[in-house]
């Protein structure tokens, strides 16, 4: 009940003029970072940081937290409009968000991903507002193990999910670490497979290479099949928000399932990125239709977006309580605090109460405020898919270009761009899926990482993955995963056999 | 080697009117080798705030990570802007090491040192349910674990690894050394317990120290912490003891200073002189040195570069002794 008080006096302080208007001017700063490739959500926040210097903390948290919001939400703009996603965590929501899109529903598409994240962030908020302190000690008890089962865990699942020929997906896999491994390596502090080159040190950027494998290689294909210069049909009212908002109901336990899911993984800091993918596999693997999942099924947006955003939301729960930032924006934010004097940590929570019930206040206005000025916006980038794809492919070429030279200041990065361009469409042309390689560059160096980290603590024995109940339960349930596969066809063959006057049960 | 000894000497001896004869006429860019929110990113962050809070630059200032490497892909950066006044880049021991280890083609002797900001200190930290109380505690504890005790810290073949080893020497001891991302993520082991000890920096420990998860042992310094405000309800960072001064004989610091590409004028290095100085003196930078238990140690100019000969030579024996040295 203190905590509910202490809220609305929260509220009190996030509902001043000013800072509704660091809020809406934040969202807004947001959306544009979150659209344009490469800038991402911490360069934005970090390029802004030194301007609130001067600023009154709270104010300034919630300027800067909006920008995070707004980035959460723009980041899915161009994965469902052009296949480019603009965030790591929104690649997932390209894989059913683009097929809307080109089947004339980018509108509901979008509609549906905005609100996701609106549902995800606000369960992230939810969570921070009432078990604070408690949940944040779950984060210390993550090792090197635990952290490589949550990586297992969503490899697994990748394999374990995936409807495409197992061998391909596992091949796709393999060519990611490959690609992961590049760079220095943090175990040994050597150069890997760089060969000299001192472009080669830096690694493969993970934004630089989605840009090529999804949007440059789409434009490929589309030219392939013709240049048609009729644009596609969108309708351009927001009636289509109350449509599709009609529909959601439906799938309240895709909503609850990723809500935990992102929760989950945020806290813990396996991150927004692991959150979504692993949220789209939950939601295909219990979907009633999963054929349907790749070819523009609104569940494939909805279950990565919602994930995604708890997580988002949810990383900065450890931020706060323990001053162990769950993501990227959140790390930068930490400076941030330290910079305007406040030290995080569990004192935060009592000796700066009006900051961090203030901030907490701001996360649930900031997405209201969010949310609504995204959804204003539905009809004005729907209304970019009715532009013939002959005119906006070169436009779309030259932003993926901007957002690959934006990474790294590095013009080394197109040209990787236009290989990887080229590599996505060869992949897709024998039919090889994307999403494993680009999974495996996103966290196969991580996983390798916690893997030797694990294993050095140990001395080298493997009995550390199995050492207590979480990193336990964690590996197990990643195995099962793996092996749903032959699993459930074995266990319907061995039902089949016991009880043959009964047909064989859906695979449940 | 010796025409920037000079210039840096000539640049000192200028009387300060002629030395502000060149102004910058474009933005100018701070490289930092490190991710955005390290603490190098911090420090190059509040050197941004305050130069523009101050009013001390007319051109606006841009921070660029450019973290790939542990820092080598800033310093090949630097290496190829060779004449352009209007690049800086934030530096730590890192300057020598990750050449050293890595045998990339950079060198600082190749770059024109502008000021050292500071030192910043490295601390015995230990989980605060371990009984150890002092240093020499834990080297007892050490001594008979088995399996080895473990620590933590940032990276490979960097300072926190460094030191470990040299720990390992000087004491007799055998440790486990784990490398993780950066100093945040270490000191997160070290609070949840999955790491026996860590080296981190003042300022990556106080809010786990505050909250009593974590206690420090000893300092890797010659002389104990000045800073006399308490921390926790009883100590202070002036109270925590030296490790020499404990029987562990280890001695390392790290500078944080500034450089700029090779091959400027001097006039333009004595503008950035000026300007860090007058950078070091805002009440901006003394809050951020005392948040952070810095060190405050301003030098430029040959006592700057002396500096750097000398903690270079330094590195390379401890490295060299630990076996970071790159072979190929």
């Amino acid at each position: 009940m203190d905590d509910l008080n202490q809220l609305l006096l929260g509220f009190q302080v996030a509902l001043s003029w000013t800072n509704v208007m660091f809020m809406v001017v934040g969202v807004l700063l947001g959306i544009v970072v979150g659209v344009l490739p490469g800038l991402g959500g911490p360069n934005g926040v970090a390029i802004l940081l030194p301007l609130t210097f001067g600023m009154d903390p709270t104010s300034a948290i919630i300027l800067l937290s909006s920008i995070y919001w707004g980035a959460l939400f723009g980041g899915a703009i161009t994965s469902i409009l052009f296949n480019i996603p603009g965030e790591a965590w929104s690649v997932a929501t390209t894989f059913d968000g683009y097929p809307m899109a080109q089947q004339g529903r980018a509108g509901e598409a979008l509609t549906a991903a905005f609100t996701a994240s609106f549902i995800g962030a606000l369960s992230g908020v939810v969570l921070i507002t009432f078990v604070a302190p408690l949940v944040a000690k779950l984060a210390l008890r993550f090792g090197p193990a635990e952290f490589f089962g949550v990586f297992f865990l969503t490899f697994c699942s990748f394999i374990g999910m995936g409807k495409e020929n197992k061998a391909k997906i596992v091949a796709s896999l393999a060519i990611g670490f490959l690609l992961a491994a590049v760079g220095l390596d943090t175990i040994s502090g050597d150069l890997r497979l760089t060969f000299g080159s001192s472009e080669l040190i830096k690694g493969f950027d993970f934004l630089v290479v989605v840009i090529g494998l999804f949007g440059v290689s789409e434009i490929l294909l589309t030219i392939e099949e013709g240049l048609h210069f009729k644009g596609k049909k969108a309708a351009i009212d927001l009636k289509v928000v109350l449509r599709t908002w009609a529909s959601l109901p439906r799938y309240w336990a895709t909503l609850i399932r990723s809500s935990i899911v992102g929760m989950w993984m945020g806290v813990t800091p396996g991150g927004a990125i692991a959150a979504s993918f692993m949220g789209y596999g939950l939601a295909k693997r219990f979907s009633r239709n999963p054929e349907n999942f790749g070819r523009g099924e609104m569940e494939g947006v909805l279950a990565p977006e919602t994930a995604a955003h708890a997580a988002g939301t949810s990383a900065l729960l450890p931020m706060l309580a323990l001053g162990i930032p769950g993501s990227a924006t959140a790390a930068v934010l930490l400076g941030g605090l330290m910079i305007w004097g406040l030290q995080p940590g569990p004192l935060l929570f009592i000796e700066n109460k009006e900051f961090v019930w203030g901030l907490i206040a701001s996360m649930y206005l900031g997405n209201i405020a969010g949310l609504l000025i995204v959804l204003a916006t539905v009809p004005v980038f729907a209304a970019i898919m009715r532009i013939p794809f002959a005119l906006v492919a070169p436009i779309i070429l030259i932003v993926c270009a901007i957002g690959a030279y934006t990474v790294e200041s590095s013009r080394f990065d197109i040209w990787l761009m236009l290989i990887f361009g080229v590599i996505g469409y060869v992949f897709k042309k024998l039919d090889y899926p994307l999403a494993p390689l680009v999974l495996a560059i996103v966290l196969g160096d991580r996983a390798e990482d916690a893997f030797r980290q694990a294993l050095l603590g140990s001395g080298g024995n493997l009995s550390v993955f199995f050492s207590n109940g979480l990193v336990s339960t964690l590996m197990v349930m990643g195995l099962l995963l793996l092996f749903w596969g032959p699993l459930s066809a074995g266990r319907r063959l061995v039902m089949r056999k016991v009880t043959p006057t009964r047909s064989a049960p859906a695979s449940s | 080697m010796r025409r920037f000894v000079k210039a840096a000497v000539l640049a000192a001896a200028l009387p300060v009117a002629s030395a502000q004869a060149w102004e910058p006429t474009k933005p100018i860019e701070i490289i930092v080798p490190f991710p955005p929110g390290g603490s190098s990113d911090q420090m190059a962050r509040t050197i941004q705030g305050a130069i523009q809070k101050n009013n001390l630059v007319s051109q606006p200032i841009i921070i660029v990570n450019k973290p790939a490497a542990a820092g080598g892909e800033a310093m090949l950066d630097i290496q190829k802007s060779a004449g352009d006044p209007h690049k800086l880049i934030t530096t730590s021991s890192g300057i020598y090491m990750t050449p050293l280890a890595t045998k990339l083609p950079v060198s600082w002797k190749n770059f024109t040192p502008v000021a050292m900001m500071a030192q910043d200190a490295f601390l015995l930290w230990v989980n605060a349910s371990q009984p150890y109380k002092t240093a020499k505690d834990f080297v007892e504890a050490a001594k008979t674990a088995n399996p080895p005790l473990k620590t933590g810290g940032n990276g490979s073949k960097r300072e926190d690894h460094l030191i470990s080893v040299t720990m390992e020497q000087a004491a007799g001891i055998k440790i486990t050394y784990i490398p993780y991302q950066g100093g945040g993520p270490s000191s997160v082991q070290l609070a949840g317990g999955h790491i026996d000890a860590n080296m981190n920096n003042p300022a990556e420990e106080i809010a786990n120290w505050r909250s009593g998860a974590v206690k420090p042992l000893c300092v890797f310094s010659d002389k104990p912490l000045t800073y006399t405000q308490k921390i926790t309800a009883d100590m202070a960072w002036s109270d925590v003891p030296t490790c020499v001064s404990q029987g562990l004989d280890v001695n390392y610091q790290m500078l944080r200073g500034m450089f700029m590409p090779g091959k400027v004028t001097p006039e333009q290095q004595a503008f950035y002189v000026e300007l860090f100085r007058k950078v070091s003196e805002t009440p901006d930078w003394k809050a951020y040195v005392e948040r952070n238990a810095l060190v405050p140690d301003f030098r430029s100019g040959q006592a700057f570069v002396e500096f750097l000969t000398t903690d270079e030579q330094k590195h390379k024996d401890l490295m060299g002794k630990a076996g970071f040295i790159g072979t190929n």
